[in-house]
């Protein structure tokens, strides 16, 4: 299952309420300012981390929201970076996807 | 002109919330700063919460097929818009110091912010 997430940790709980749901093999993608969260001493770092070790869940973010933003330098270690084409990927190879708004 | 009218100076602040591009709140305000400035008007700028990331440097955003207007912020001062004043907790939170940012800001306090909010004319949040 794909995971996404394009609100900001700081302003709402939507990557929250979405790690708390996200089962063992799923991905999770961040967009728009969603990206955010995958800043190395962020708020969410150690979530997602742990999320990655623990349950075997894929981290991505697309570069592009990453790149707008000036947030591509610090990216947390093991989080993917997605181009607009690698969103369209995840999309087709997932049996569904939930976006939290 | 009437000089009673044209005389007339308040104090204004921005407050400024929201990150840039995820929503049109940065860019709204931006237009709206602008426009204060062609009044003469004493304007400051407060950047706290994900509004400190309006000014985060190296932001490019040709990838994502949206307009950079980070830059604008560096030409506020020709329009003598020169109080920019960021929330040290809210930089602090997001790993970000004065550094990271593309303009000269007084960083401060939430509590001088809140003395500083207190004596303004006009609080405008964005």
């Amino acid at each position: 299952m794909l995971h996404i997430v394009n609100k900001s940790p700081f302003e709402r709980n939507s990557l929250e309420s979405c790690m708390r749901m996200a089962q063992e093999g799923s991905t999770i993608l961040l967009t728009e300012d969603g990206v955010f969260a995958v800043t190395k001493g962020g708020v969410s770092e150690k979530a997602l981390k742990n999320l990655m070790a623990s349950k075997k869940i894929s981290v991505c973010a697309l570069w592009p929201d990453l790149e707008a933003r000036g947030m591509a330098d610090n990216v947390i270690d093991g989080v993917k970076m997605v181009d607009y084409g690698g969103f369209v990927d995840l999309v087709a190879d997932s049996a569904n996807v939930q976006s939290w708004l | 002109m009437d000089e009673d009218v044209s005389g007339t100076v308040k104090k204004f602040m921005f407050v400024n919330r929201k990150a840039p591009y995820g929503t049109i709140y940065a860019l709204e305000s931006l237009e709206v700063v602008l426009i204060s400035a062609a009044f003469d008007q004493d304007v400051s700028l407060v950047f706290c919460d994900d509004g400190v990331y309006q000014l985060k440097k190296g932001q490019q955003t040709k990838a994502a097929g949206m307009k950079n207007f980070s830059p604008t912020f560096r030409a506020l001062e020709g329009y003598d818009i020169e109080k920019l004043y960021v929330e040290k907790e809210s930089l602090e939170a997001r790993g970000l110091t004065e550094d990271d940012l593309l303009v000269d800001v007084t960083v401060m306090s939430s509590a001088e912010m809140a003395d500083m909010m207190a004596e303004q004319d006009v609080v405008i949040s964005f």
